[in-house]
C-alpha cells in the first residue's frame, strides 16, 4: 500500500494534469475570455439549447421518390418507342399502383420492344432496377424492384444533402451541421437564432424551375380539372391571377438546371425586388431561340408546378440573361435566388421536427447551470470534509480534478455540452464521491475491527473496489443505452454521464490512494481521525 | 476536529422484520402507480404527443398574461392549449396539440406552428420568442417507441449483468427493485400530471443507474457475508449487511441530494423536470435497495452455498492463514 513507485506517481499525475490542461480553452471561452492564439484550442461545443439556434429534421417521402422515378420512366419509355427504327406503336401508358404498363399495338414486335426496354430500364449498375413482365403476349408491366427503389432513394438523399448544404451556405450562417440520419432523413443544425422561418422556407421548397410557352389563359375550372387536350394546365401561385392558371406547351421548355447563377436584384424600372438569372451556353441558346421565335407571346416561369409570372416576350434575348419578377419581397427573392443556385431538390423534403432556442435563453441557462454546479460542488465538498476530515479533503481535491478532467476530455474529443448535459455534470459531481464514501466507510469499519492503520486503509481500498467496479459498469450500460436511443440533447446527458464515470473512478480511486499512501509513509500515524 | 457521523456505529436496525408490511406497501404502490398511468395517463409533452411548444418572455411586464394567451390560441381554433409559467413570472410555455388531421400532414403542422407564433408576436409588442419545439406526429411516435425500448432494454441489460456477476436470485431482485423505481416514477408523473418528455426518460435511465448503485453495494456486502458467516440465518445476515452499508448509503444519497438541490432551485427552468425526477428517484431508489432488493433474496432462497464454487479450498486456507476467517 505504501509503496508507490515514482513512475506510477508520474503517470497518474501526468494523466490528471493533461486532462485538466485540456479544459483550459473551454473555461476561457465559457467565461468569454481571450485564449492566446498561439496555443492549440480544443474546446467543448455548446449544444443549440445553450448556444441558441435551430435544429430541423427534414424527411423525404419514399413514395414521392417512387412516383418521380415512375414519371421519368414513362417519359423514357415513350421516347424509346418513338425513336426505335421503325417506330414501335404502343397504346396509353398507365402508371397506376406504382407500376408502369402499356399495350403493344403489334403483337409481333414483342421482342424488339423488350430489347428497347431492357436498354433503358436497368442502367449499367449491378442492381436490377425494374422487373419486366409480358402478360398475354402484348401487355408490358414494369414493376420497381425493392433494391432499385432503395438505390433511387439513397441517390436522391445524397443529392438532397448536397443541395441543402449549398442552400444553407447561401444564407451565410456559421458552422451549420448537416447530417444524413437513417434512410430518409436529414438533420440540419444552425447555431445562433437566424430566422428559423427563413431556414424552413428555404429547405421546404423543391425549387424546380421551368420556362414554358403559354398557349392561353386557363379557366378556374380547367385548373381544377388539371388537364386539357394537347397542353398542360399550370395554376398561378397564390396571389397574382389566383385561382386561374395558364395552359402551356407540354414539351420544349427550358428548365432550371441550365442556370449558372441567380442573384437577388431590383428591377430598374419598377424598383421591385427580382431575381436575375444567367443561363449556361446551352440554356442561353435555347432561351434566345424561344424569345426570337415567339416574340410577342407569353412565357410562363413555373416554380414547383406553379406559375410565378408569365411575362410577354418583348424582344429576342441573346445574352443568356433574364430576370424573374413576381410579387417578391427582398427576402423571398433572395431565398429564390439561393434555391435556384443550389438546383432543385431531387426529392421533396418536409420538416418533421423543429427546435429553436433563442440566444438570450441559452446564455441564461449556462449562467444558472454554472452557479448550480458551483454550489453543488461546494456543498458536496463541505459534507465530505466534515464527515471524513483529511480523507474528505483528498476526496474533494479529487472531485475538483474530476470536474476539470471531465471538461478537458469532452473538449479533446470535441463533444457537445447541452442543457441536459449540465444536469449530467451535477449528477456526476454528486456520484463521483461515492467511491470515496465506499472506501472511507470501509476503512472506518476495518479500524473498528481493530486493524492497524495501514492494513485498514489497504483493506478499505481493496474491498471497496469490487462494489465500485460493479456499480460503474452497470451505470455504463445504462449510459450507453441512453446514448444510443437518445436524440440530440439527451445524447449530451449520456455523454457527460459516461465520460464522468471514467474520470470519477480515476480521480476517486488511484489518485486519492496515491495521496493517502504518501501521507501515511511520511507521518506513520498510529491512529487516524476517520 | 470531531468528524460528523451521520449513522452511528454499530447500527442494528431490524429491516427484515418489516419485510412483509413493506413488501405489501410496495406492491400496492406499484399497482397504484400503474393504475394512475392507465387511468389518468401521462401528460405527454410535445416530444411524445407531437404538436408545438412555444416559450416566450414578456420583456415589459412583470407577469405573463396567461389567460389572454390561452384565449388567443383558442381563437385560432386550437382547443385547450396548455399555458404555464416557466421560470420567471414573465416567462411562459405554451403547448398546443394539433388536431389529428393537421398533425398527420407535415406541411400543415408547420403552417399551424408559424400561425401561432405570428399571432402571438402580433398581439404583444413585448413578446420575445425564446424558442419553440415543433414535433410531427410521426417523429413523436418514434420517440415513444424508442423510449419504451430504452427503458426495458436498460432494465434487462443491467439485471443480466448482475446475474452474471452474482447469482440469478440477485438479478431477479435487482430487476424487481428497478421495476419498482420506474413504476413509482411513472406513477408520480401521472398523479401530478407533470410534463413527461424525452428529458424525463433520461432522468429515469439515470435513476436506473443510481438505484442500482445502492443495490449493488448492498449485494456485494451480502455476498461477502454469505461467505464469511456460513451458519448465520439469512434474514439476520441480510440485516447485518444492510446495517453495515447503511452509513455509505445515507452518505451517498446525501451528497447526490446536495448536488441536485442547487440545480433544482437556481438551475435553468428547463431542467426542473429532469432534476425533480432524479431527486424523486434518489429516494425511491434508496428505499428499494434496502426494502425490496435485499428482502427478496430471502424468498428466493439464497443460501451461503450459492457462492461456494467461487471460493476454492486454497483460497480458504490462504484466508485462514491471513487470519481473516
Amino acid at each position: 500500500m505504501l509503496e508507490f513507485p515514482t513512475w506510477r506517481k508520474a503517470f497518474l499525475w501526468g494523466i490528471a494534469v493533461v486532462g485538466m490542461l485540456l479544459s483550459l480553452p473551454s473555461i476561457f471561452s465559457l467565461a468569454n475570455l481571450d485564449w492566446p492564439e498561439q496555443l492549440p484550442e480544443p474546446t467543448i461545443n455548446l449544444g443549440l439549447d445553450l448556444a441558441g439556434g435551430s435544429h430541423i429534421l427534414l424527411e423525404a417521402d419514399r413514395a414521392d421518390v417512387a412516383a418521380t422515378r415512375l414519371e421519368d420512366l414513362e417519359e423514357s419509355v415513350r421516347n424509346a418507342m418513338r425513336r426505335a427504327e421503325p417506330r414501335i406503336r404502343i397504346g396509353d401508358v398507365s402508371t397506376a399502383d406504382g407500376q408502369l404498363s402499356f399495350l403493344l399495338d403489334d403483337v409481333t414486335e414483342v421482342d424488339r420492344a423488350r430489347a428497347e426496354l431492357e436498354a433503358i430500364m436497368n442502367g449499367t449498375g449491378p442492381v436490377r432496377e425494374w422487373d419486366l413482365q409480358v402478360v398475354d403476349g402484348q401487355r408490358f408491366v414494369l414493376t420497381p424492384t425493392q433494391a432499385g427503389l432503395d438505390n433511387a432513394v439513397d441517390a436522391a438523399m445524397e443529392g438532397a444533402l448536397r443541395t441543402v448544404g449549398i442552400r444553407i451556405d447561401g444564407l451565410g450562417t456559421r458552422e451549420p451541421t448537416i447530417l444524413r440520419q437513417g434512410d430518409t432523413r436529414i438533420v440540419v443544425q444552425v447555431p445562433g437564432l437566424q430566422d428559423p422561418e427563413q431556414l424552413k422556407e428555404l429547405l421546404g421548397k423543391t425549387a424546380k424551375l421551368e420556362f414554358k410557352l403559354v398557349e392561353r389563359q386557363a379557366s378556374a375550372e380547367e385548373v381544377q380539372r388539371g388537364f386539357v387536350a394537347g397542353g398542360e394546365v399550370v395554376p398561378y401561385a397564390e396571389g397574382e391571377g389566383f385561382p386561374n392558371g395558364v395552359v402551356v406547351q407540354r414539351i420544349g421548355g427550358i428548365d432550371g438546371e441550365t442556370l449558372t447563377s441567380a442573384q437577388q436584384s431590383f428591377d430598374p424600372r419598377t424598383n421591385e425586388p427580382v431575381v436575375s438569372i444567367t443561363f449556361n451556353p446551352d440554356g442561353g441558346r435555347r432561351f434566345a431561340r424561344m424569345t426570337t421565335q415567339y416574340t410577342g407571346r407569353q412565357f410562363a416561369i413555373i416554380l414547383d408546378g406553379e406559375v410565378i409570372s408569365a411575362p410577354r416576350m418583348q424582344e429576342p434575348i441573346q445574352n443568356g440573361q433574364s430576370q424573374i419578377s413576381g410579387s417578391f419581397t427582398v427576402e423571398s427573392a433572395n431565398n429564390l435566388a439561393i434555391q435556384l443556385r443550389s438546383g432543385a431538390l431531387p426529392v421533396d423534403l418536409s420538416v418533421v421536427e423543429e427546435r429553436t432556442v433563442g440566444p438570450d435563453l441559452g446564455a441564461d441557462s449556462i449562467k444558472q447551470g454554472m452557479i448550480a454546479i458551483l454550489l453543488g460542488t461546494l456543498l458536496v465538498m463541505g459534507l465530505m470534509i466534515v464527515t471524513y476530515g483529511r480523507f474528505g479533503i483528498y476526496a474533494t481535491v479529487a472531485l475538483v480534478i474530476n470536474v476539470f478532467m471531465l471538461l478537458g476530455i469532452m473538449a479533446a474529443l470535441n463533444m457537445t455540452l447541452t442543457l441536459p448535459g449540465l444536469a449530467g455534470f451535477v449528477l456526476t459531481i454528486g456520484a463521483a464521491v461515492d467511491a470515496n464514501v465506499l472506501i472511507n466507510e470501509r476503512i472506518r469499519e476495518e479500524r473498528k475491527r481493530g486493524r492497524r492503520v495501514v492494513a485498514a486503509v489497504e483493506n478499505g481500498y481493496k474491498e471497496a473496489s469490487r462494489a465500485i467496479y460493479d456499480a460503474n459498469v452497470t451505470n455504463f450500460i445504462a449510459g450507453v443505452l441512453l446514448f444510443n436511443f437518445g436524440s440530440g440533447p439527451i445524447k449530451g446527458f449520456a455523454v457527460v454521464l459516461v465520460v464522468g464515470l471514467f474520470t470519477s473512478v480515476f480521480t476517486a480511486v488511484p489518485l486519492t490512494r496515491m495521496w493517502v499512501a504518501g501521507w501515511l509513509r511520511k507521518t506513520r500515524p498510529t491512529d487516524i481521525n476517520l | 476536529m470531531k468528524l460528523l457521523k451521520l449513522v452511528p456505529d454499530d447500527t442494528n436496525i431490524k429491516f427484515l422484520k418489516w419485510r412483509f408490511p413493506f413488501f405489501v406497501v410496495s406492491i400496492l404502490l406499484i399497482a397504484g402507480s400503474w393504475a394512475m398511468v392507465f387511468t389518468k395517463g401521462l401528460n405527454y409533452g410535445v416530444d411524445f404527443a407531437g404538436g408545438l411548444e412555444v416559450r416566450a418572455t414578456f420583456t415589459e411586464r412583470a407577469e405573463a398574461p396567461v389567460a389572454e394567451l390561452r384565449e388567443d390560441v383558442e381563437n385560432l381554433g386550437y382547443q385547450s392549449p396548455v399555458v404555464q409559467r416557466f421560470g420567471e413570472d414573465n416567462q411562459v410555455s405554451i403547448r398546443v396539440r394539433l388536431p389529428d388531421e393537421v398533425a398527420a400532414d407535415n406541411d400543415a403542422a408547420q403552417a399551424a406552428a408559424n400561425e401561432v407564433v405570428a399571432e402571438l408576436q402580433g398581439n404583444y409588442p413585448d413578446f420575445r420568442l425564446d424558442g419553440n419545439d415543433n414535433v410531427s406526429g410521426k417523429v413523436s411516435g418514434e420517440f415513444r417507441e424508442d423510449a419504451i425500448f430504452a427503458l426495458v432494454a436498460a432494465m434487462l441489460a443491467v439485471a443480466l449483468y448482475i446475474w452474471i456477476r452474482f447469482e440469478w436470485q440477485f438479478g431477479v431482485g435487482a430487476l424487481f427493485a428497478l421495476f419498482h423505481d420506474v413504476s413509482l416514477a411513472l406513477g408520480m408523473f401521472a398523479l401530478f400530471q407533470m410534463e413527461f418528455s424525452l428529458q424525463i426518460i433520461a432522468a429515469i435511465l439515470a435513476i436506473i443507474g443510481y438505484s442500482l448503485n445502492d443495490t449493488i453495494v448492498v449485494y456485494d456486502r451480502i455476498r461477502e457475508n454469505l461467505k464469511k458467516y456460513r451458519k448465520m440465518p439469512l434474514p439476520e445476515l441480510l440485516d447485518l449487511s444492510v446495517n453495515e452499508t447503511l452509513a455509505r448509503t445515507v452518505m451517498t444519497s446525501l451528497t447526490l441530494l446536495l448536488a441536485l438541490l442547487p440545480l433544482l432551485f437556481v438551475g435553468p427552468a428547463s431542467l426542473f423536470g429532469l432534476t425533480a425526477a432524479i431527486t424523486l428517484g434518489l429516494f425511491v431508489g434508496t428505499y428499494s435497495s434496502v426494502y425490496m432488493a435485499a428482502p427478496l433474496l430471502v424468498w428466493m432462497g439464497v443460501t451461503s452455498d450459492s457462492f461456494v464454487p467461487e471460493e476454492t479450498v486454497a483460497d480458504r486456507q490462504e484466508k485462514v492463514a491471513r487470519g481473516e476467517v
